[in-house]
């Protein structure tokens, strides 16, 4: 409503009046840029370390999470050459290596992604080479309906396909020996096998079918360059 | 907003309490509907959203209110928008600070409160031609008044849809939660039954004004 | 004395269909289907139809009354949203989620609009959409039909406290020891497993399901004793079916093993009941003939896509309110031309 006053009494060109002068239209502009610029870069500066510092706490979390005993993590980066320590100008997925308290490797998280019932879910698992199997999952993002989709991350039936779920390789250590596939409530018989969840269908398939494609992607890369991850033991 | 032809306001206690009740912006004026519905799922999402929207609000009608007779008229509408956006990544920086599960829980609509039409249009209207301290006090009425909206469905939604207030359960195990209110739809059925209360107490009174002063029997 | 007989010469005079005469007759034709859902499900059911009739009557008798249009409650109308909205509801579904339901359908769908004459959407239909979008999980806890004891003992999720969760079923349902439970209706195990039960059973209505959607041929009878009466368009559930059947035709013929057949398609699920008795509603559908038409197709062929294609097992509530929604856009389209009247052109708009 005020907006509209406002711009009838702008709308009124006053007997008179020159075109308006260009300078102070730059001087002003350019001064509430420059002070802007300053406020912005002041606040980046103060707040970054707080921000990162925040982001390593939280990814930790969800790292230690899903590797059961791990205490320390060393991130790696998936590139076309292999796992390669991150930060060194390796560019690609990242996956993060856990170590025990006795800078044992414990095991190996990565993430994965597959469209549910709304939109894409984001998951985290983490492998383990010493069983070849996922030991435990968590989902870092989804807006799966709360109370049916969202029981992948709260049912703990459900979760328990995750603490020793198997994705043992192929004898040429190329692929899965067995896809990481979602039976029907009761019907599963092989350690590679999810039992389905009743009223979270599509949320399951979606968290089955991510674990595959990621176990597919990353697994046979970390078998390959188990020694190299387990040499960068803090 | 009858006070538009007094160029100066005068502090007083309206000031304030003008953006609580009878300019609120959500519940009068309808501004800002955006954040209104979509992070009010909870207690702590609408204080959070309601005290940066108060934050960028408060700043940025200061800062113009400094420069108002600095900024031409001809450029004024790209001046407040810098200002505004300047403050809204300063509060984006600083809820990644404090909370970054806080930061994912209201998403890109930290970053949405630069179009929120409720801080334009107080430049606009008001921080573009009040002095200082009138400025200060009726942007803080207004962010209070917007906050207190966004209150007022945070706390229905998630009683509702989770059974708790700021995540402490109040009923207990056996509680059903009510999908739907913490679902986009819920802040619609909210927002709906909140107007529905407070436009029958507005009506109630206009009807009971109109019946003590007899205007009533004249226009009928 | 006999009474002398009075003769009168034409033009009679015809008592005109009265709303709430039409309304009394829909209301007579939902009883055999309410009578079925009873024998079907016992107790459950009919506390079910009673809780969602009173919440409804009650509702609108609230709202007539605070918005001073006098009493509505005697136009019948009110009943069949009560009693339509049992009828889609599963049978073991807590009763104070039913009265939820009844008050957001009557109240949200109806009263807000102005009362009969004035919703848009079908009252029972928005009410059930409410609850589904709140209660997603009891509204998909199905239990079986024909359970021994049914008339005596009601499900336990029944006589769930308000506000509290319904009581799991799983235990009670066990202990009746039936081999071939899954938990599942029909259409779920055809979408989700591909087992089409038995056609005979699905049209019959010896089948899970809502309290009053398993029997197609008592709806149909129900629904053609209507129609016969002239109480209700023939053409809107004749174009819903003919929709539904004609968008499954041709993916069953591509994939028999994946899709199912037409017949299925018509006589599963709330189908049936939706095209006879909620797509019919005189309020919320089109006037115009070939727009009853159009309305009917739209339905029909909305409800298949969302079945084969959607997240969700069934689709014939969304198809209807969406609809409805478009109703108004649909009467407008069809509108005939007045005789002698010129062709609209875009100028002359």
């Amino acid at each position: 409503m005020s907006i509209k006053v406002e711009l009838q009494t702008q709308s009124q060109p006053g007997p008179g009046t020159q075109v308006a002068p260009s300078w102070p239209m730059l001087r002003t502009l350019a001064g509430i840029a420059i002070l802007s610029g300053l406020l912005v870069v002041l606040v980046y500066q103060a707040t970054k370390p707080i921000i990162t510092e925040n982001e390593r706490i939280l990814t930790e979390q969800a790292v230690f999470e899903v590797l059961p005993g791990a205490v320390s993590k060393v991130d790696f980066v998936l590139t076309e050459q292999g796992l390669a320590p991150a930060g060194e100008g390796a560019v690609g997925m990242a996956v993060f290596v856990g170590f025990g308290a006795d800078a044992e490797l414990r095991g190996v998280a990565f993430p994965g992604a597959a469209r549910g019932y709304q939109d894409v879910i984001q998951f985290l698992f983490g492998y383990d080479p010493a069983c070849e199997c996922i030991v435990g999952s968590k989902v870092l993002r989804s807006t799966e309906t709360p109370g049916l989709g969202d029981k992948i991350d709260t049912d703990p039936v459900f979760l328990e396909n995750f603490v020793a779920l198997d994705a043992s390789l192929n004898p040429a250590g190329t692929a899965l020996a067995n896809p990481i596939v979602l039976v029907a409530h009761g019907t599963k018989t092989a350690p590679w096998q999810i039992d389905g969840i009743s009223g979270a269908t599509i949320s399951g398939k979606a968290m089955a079918r991510a674990a595959n494609d990621a176990a597919e992607r990353f697994v046979p890369s970390i078998r390959r360059d188990l020694a190299k991850l387990a040499a960068a033991a803090p | 907003m009858a006070e538009l032809p007094n160029p100066q306001e005068n502090l007083s206690l309206d000031t304030f309490l003008r953006g609580l009740w009878t300019e609120n912006p959500v519940f009068a004026m309808l501004l800002g509907m955006c954040p209104v519905l979509a992070v009010t799922n909870s207690t702590m999402n609408a204080i959070a959203m309601g005290l940066a929207t108060t934050f960028v609000l408060v700043c940025s009608s200061l800062l113009i209110s400094l420069l108002r007779n600095w900024i031409p008229k001809q450029v004024r509408i790209a001046s407040y928008i810098i200002i505004i956006a300047t403050f809204v990544t300063i509060v984006d920086y600083g809820i990644q600070a404090i909370s970054l599960e806080l930061y994912a829980a209201l998403g890109a609509f930290i970053q949405l409160i630069v179009v929120n039409c409720v801080i334009l249009g107080r430049a606009e209207a008001y921080a573009s031609k009040q002095r200082l301290h009138t400025t200060l006090v009726n942007s803080l009425g207004m962010g209070a008044g917007f906050t207190i909206a966004l209150l007022a469905l945070g706390t229905v939604r998630e009683i509702l849809g989770s059974g708790s207030i700021l995540g402490v359960a109040l009923f207990g195990e056996g509680f059903q939660p009510w999908v739907v209110m913490i679902l986009p739809p819920g802040g619609f059925f909210v927002l709906g039954a909140w107007l529905l209360l407070f436009n029958w107490l507005r009506l109630r009174k206009e009807r009971k004004v109109m019946e003590q002063s007899g205007v009533a029997a004249n226009a009928g | 004395m006999p009474k002398p007989i009075e003769i009168r010469t034409s033009p009679h005079l015809k008592r005109a269909l009265s709303v709430d005469r039409i309304m009394r007759n829909v209301v007579f034709a939902l009883l055999p289907i309410c009578a079925f859902a009873v024998f079907q499900f016992g107790l459950s059911a009919l506390l079910l139809i009673l809780t969602t009739t009173g919440a409804a009557i009650a509702t609108e008798w609230f709202f007539a009354r605070a918005s001073g249009r006098g009493n509505t409650v005697s136009d019948w109308s009110v009943v069949i949203t009560g009693i339509l909205l049992a009828l889609t509801l599963p049978p073991g579904f807590p009763l104070w989620m039913a009265a939820v339901a009844a008050f957001v359908g009557v109240a949200l769908g109806k009263a807000l609009f102005g009362g009969l004459g004035y919703n848009v959407m079908n009252p029972a239909l928005v009410g059930r959409a409410f609850v589904q979008a709140a209660f997603p999980v009891a509204i998909t806890t199905w239990t079986p039909a024909f359970a021994p004891g049914r008339f005596t003992e009601v499900i336990p999720s029944t006589f769930t406290l308000p506000f509290m969760q319904p009581i799991p079923v799983k235990d009670w349902v066990a202990a009746l020891q039936l081999d071939a439970w899954t938990g599942a209706t029909p259409l779920a195990l055809q979408k989700f497993q591909q087992i089409e039960p038995s056609v005979t059973d699905v049209f019959t209505g010896m089948i899970a399901g809502s309290a009053g959607e398993t029997s197609a041929l008592l709806i149909l009878i129900c629904g053609l004793w209507l129609a016969f009466k002239r109480m209700l368009d023939w053409r809107i559930p004749v174009a819903v079916m003919a929709g539904a059947a004609l968008t499954a035709l041709p993916f069953w013929l591509m994939d028999s093993s994946l899709y199912p057949s037409p017949w299925f398609v018509l006589f599963s699920g709330g189908l049936m009941l939706g095209a006879w008795f909620m797509a019919s509603d005189m309020v919320a559908s089109p006037v115009t003939t070939s727009g009853v038409i159009l309305y009917g197709l739209f339905i029909g062929i909305v409800t298949v896509v969302i079945r084969l294609f959607g997240g969700l097992v069934e689709g014939v509530m969304y198809a209807i309110l969406l609809a409805n929604a478009a109703g108004p856009l649909i009467s407008s389209w069809t509108q005939p031309r007045v005789y002698g009247a010129l062709k609209k052109t875009r100028e002359a708009e």
